[in-house]
């Protein structure tokens, strides 16, 4: 009686404990959702000025050539500050005027060009047009900045917040969808970073990994576990090394790949080839060992009944083994690409932290990758890179949470395709 | 006699051991000559030989572990692939020494099947199950004539009505019993001159042994069938001739009715009367 009742008591504690450990880390785990999410969220949005562009012949075109070539030489630089000028008439002196034309972005110019080479036709007549704010307005803007502060503990200066508030009064101007984070690289200006620059240079690592590390990590796989001889000296060796690869710290990786791929191959430096190559030499053993276990736990029965019926060992093993086995070789593949994708040490290393606007176009151009772009934006004081970093991180675990998705999805089609 | 007794006498008769009994048939299929079978250092066959008859259906019974399962899949090469094992001796089919390093065990398969103890599907459509054999044999020319052998083994099989609805079902859906009589539809789908069965009715229930034993018997009319049983009762209902095997060794051979009856060996006789398992 008192046993069964202590036994019972055991068992409910032992329940108890689970779901208390459970909660825990759901707790922590959305507090750091909470935290990411509360500092990240307004990274979503920027703030644009509303300018009425006159694309003056004059400044533009004076030979009337429409001649692209020749137009995209003019100073484009001047239409902006024309333009903010007629907006506030009472700011006066070179000095203001310079701080005046601060508060736009200095990436406006770029985005006139781009929109006069679209419409040549537009020469000669006005538009208006919504512009890139500062990255110091931006803060104002999303609050980040308080205005009630006194004027020498803020960024921005009693003046400027004048202008602004001129604008916002006249509703020229406004927060937008953040475009720009999602289609430019690096830059050193907060409000003109993007992270597609990192994304690009992380997928472009994360398909050599795949390339490289799947075919031949099933292939190592297939071969140790169904045809290599049992008790052999020689694969037992193998297979202790493949073990212990598979602790090795990734950074040793990195300065192989420093070694190998760069001094000695003489590969390109910051590439999305040589990152994957690192990341795969990384994911190799996780791959094999995972897929070796999957195909271990394939009854040997099954293989039994195609020998039987006369099928060649390879066919037995093709035909029957390995499609059983694919669910579990896909999750260890996707998991472990997915530490590939958080990876960031091996990259350090090989030279793929350097600070690079242009997005990738392909694996042998220069790039960063997605942990490496949130340290390097970490690494950076201004208001408008911590919310940057914040942005990346969500990208990086939605990034994940979709490979981790694939995995899970990947393993029940397959999982009912057989049965 | 008492249990020690039949112990020494047992390693007695062993040592000195002659199967019992006429092993020869006159019109054999296989022939089996002086077959020893070794797992590394442990002999699990010693010096057997045999004859196995056109259309016969042989049943091998003994106390567990005593080497029918050893010494049937000698007749397929399944031992092949256990690392360990080691056959030696001569063994003739068509007179081809199958045992021989040069003979390709991949048609030799496909004339000798096998249904295993525990019924193994494929993990894949019932139809696939059954195509599996005559596509990598490229027995079929094209989808219909593979239509044809895979429901007329099923038809053989005795299972084409339970599932003909349902071809597209997975094999491993099916209850034990099926699933065995469609393991053995996959085996005859390659048109087999043999058929090999390991105790094939050991993890089925009653009704549907008795399912899988009627089509033994009907099956025997076109193919020679080597069946492996502990039940006793079994081998008399679907067997012409009985061997009896005891520790690795053919102790006696003859018509199953003979060896149920009238036993010759004293072990024979212990093991029909049930003194050991
Ligand atoms: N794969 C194997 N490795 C080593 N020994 C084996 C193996 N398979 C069977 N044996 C041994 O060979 C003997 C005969 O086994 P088996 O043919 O399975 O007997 P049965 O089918 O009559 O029960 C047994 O002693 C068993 O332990
Ligand atoms: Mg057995």
């Amino acid at each position: 009686m008192n046993n069964l009742k202590s036994r019972l008591a055991k068992e409910k504690r032992f329940r108890l404990y689970g779901v208390a450990s459970i909660t825990l880390a759901l707790f922590l785990l959305s507090l750091l959702f909470v935290s990411i999410f509360s500092q990240g969220y307004t990274a979503f949005q920027e703030t644009k000025i509303q300018l009425n562009i006159n694309f003056s012949e004059e400044i533009l075109d004076p030979n009337k050539t429409k001649d692209w070539e020749i137009i995209k030489k003019s100073n484009f630089s001047l239409l902006v500050k024309n333009s903010v000028n007629e907006l506030f008439p009472n700011v006066s002196g070179r000095s203001n005027k310079r701080k005046l034309k601060k508060i736009i972005s200095s990436s406006a110019e770029y985005q006139l060009r781009d929109y006069v080479k679209n419409n040549i036709n537009t020469i000669g007549k006005s538009k208006k047009i919504w512009v890139l704010a500062d990255d110091d307005v931006d803060m104002l803007i999303k609050g980040h900045i308080n205005r009630i502060l006194p004027e020498d503990e803020r960024r921005i200066d009693n003046e400027e917040l004048k202008w602004i508030e001129f604008l916002e009064s006249k509703n020229l101007i406004d927060k937008f969808f953040n475009k720009t984070f999602f289609t430019s690289g690096d830059s050193s200006e907060s409000e003109q970073s993007g992270i597609l620059g990192a994304f690009i240079g992380s997928l472009f690592a994360l398909s050599i990994t795949l390339i490289l590390s799947f075919p031949i990590g099933i292939a190592t796989a297939i071969y140790m576990e169904e045809f290599a001889p049992k008790n052999n000296k020689l694969i037992d060796f193998v297979e202790v090394n493949i073990n212990n690869l598979a602790a090795v710290p990734s950074i040793i990786f990195g300065l192989l790949g420093l070694a190998i791929f760069l001094n000695f191959f003489e590969l390109p430096r910051s590439a999305p080839l040589v990152g994957g190559m690192v990341l795969s030499l990384m994911t190799l053993p996780t791959i094999i060992i995972s897929s070796r276990v999957s195909l271990k736990s394939v009854p040997p029965s099954i293989k039994e009944g195609a020998l039987g019926v006369g099928a060649s060992k390879i066919q037995a093993v093709f035909h029957h083994v390995v499609p059983v086995a694919m669910p579990g070789i896909l999750t260890g593949t996707i998991i472990g690409m997915a530490r590939a994708l958080g990876e960031s040490a091996p990259l350090l290393v090989i030279g793929m932290v350097a600070f690079i606007v242009d997005i990738p176009q392909s694996v042998t151009d220069p790039a960063t990758a997605l942990p490496i772009q949130i340290y390097l934006w970490s690494d950076t004081p201004e208001r408008g890179f911590v919310e940057r970093t914040s942005a990346a991180i969500m990208v990086l675990l939605v990034f994940l949470i979709f490979m981790n998705s694939l995995a899970v999805y990947l393993r029940k089609k397959f999982e009912k395709d057989i049965g | 006699m008492n249990n020690d007794d039949l112990i020494k006498e047992t390693e007695f008769q062993i040592n000195n051991s002659e199967t019992v009994g006429n092993i020869h048939v006159e019109d054999p299929r296989i022939i089996v000559k002086n077959i020893n079978v070794r797992y590394g250092e442990k002999l699990a066959i010693n010096n057997v030989s045999i004859d196995i008859g056109k259309n016969e259906v042989l049943a091998m019974i003994g106390p567990s572990g005593c080497g029918k399962s050893t010494f049937l899949r000698c007749l397929n090469r399944m031992n092949d692939t256990i690392e360990s094992c080691v056959v030696d001796g001569e063994l003739y089919l068509d007179n081809e020494n199958i045992l021989d390093e040069k003979t390709d065990v991949v048609p030799l398969r496909a004339k000798v099947g096998m249904v295993f103890q525990k019924p193994n599907p494929f993990p894949k459509s019932i139809y696939e199950n059954v195509a599996y054999g005559p596509k990598i044999h490229g027995l079929a020319k094209n989808k219909i004539e593979l239509d044809e052998i895979v429901f007329n083994s099923l038809e053989k099989a005795g299972l084409f009505n339970e599932v003909k609805d349902r071809l597209d079902a997975p094999g491993t859906s099916l209850s034990g019993g099926q699933q065995q009589r469609l393991c053995i539809a996959r085996t005859i789908a390659v048109s087999p001159e043999v058929i090999l069965m390991d105790e094939p009715c050991s993890a089925l229930d009653p009704i549907a042994t008795a399912k899988v034993e009627e089509l033994i018997y009907e099956l025997k009319e076109n193919f020679t069938i080597v069946i492996v049983t502990h039940a006793m009762q079994q081998a008399a209902r679907v067997s012409q001739r009985t061997a009896y095997f005891h520790l690795g060794n053919l102790v006696e051979v003859g018509p199953t009715q003979k060896i149920f009856t009238t036993p010759q060996h004293k072990l024979t006789e212990s093991y029909i009367t049930g003194r050991f398992g």
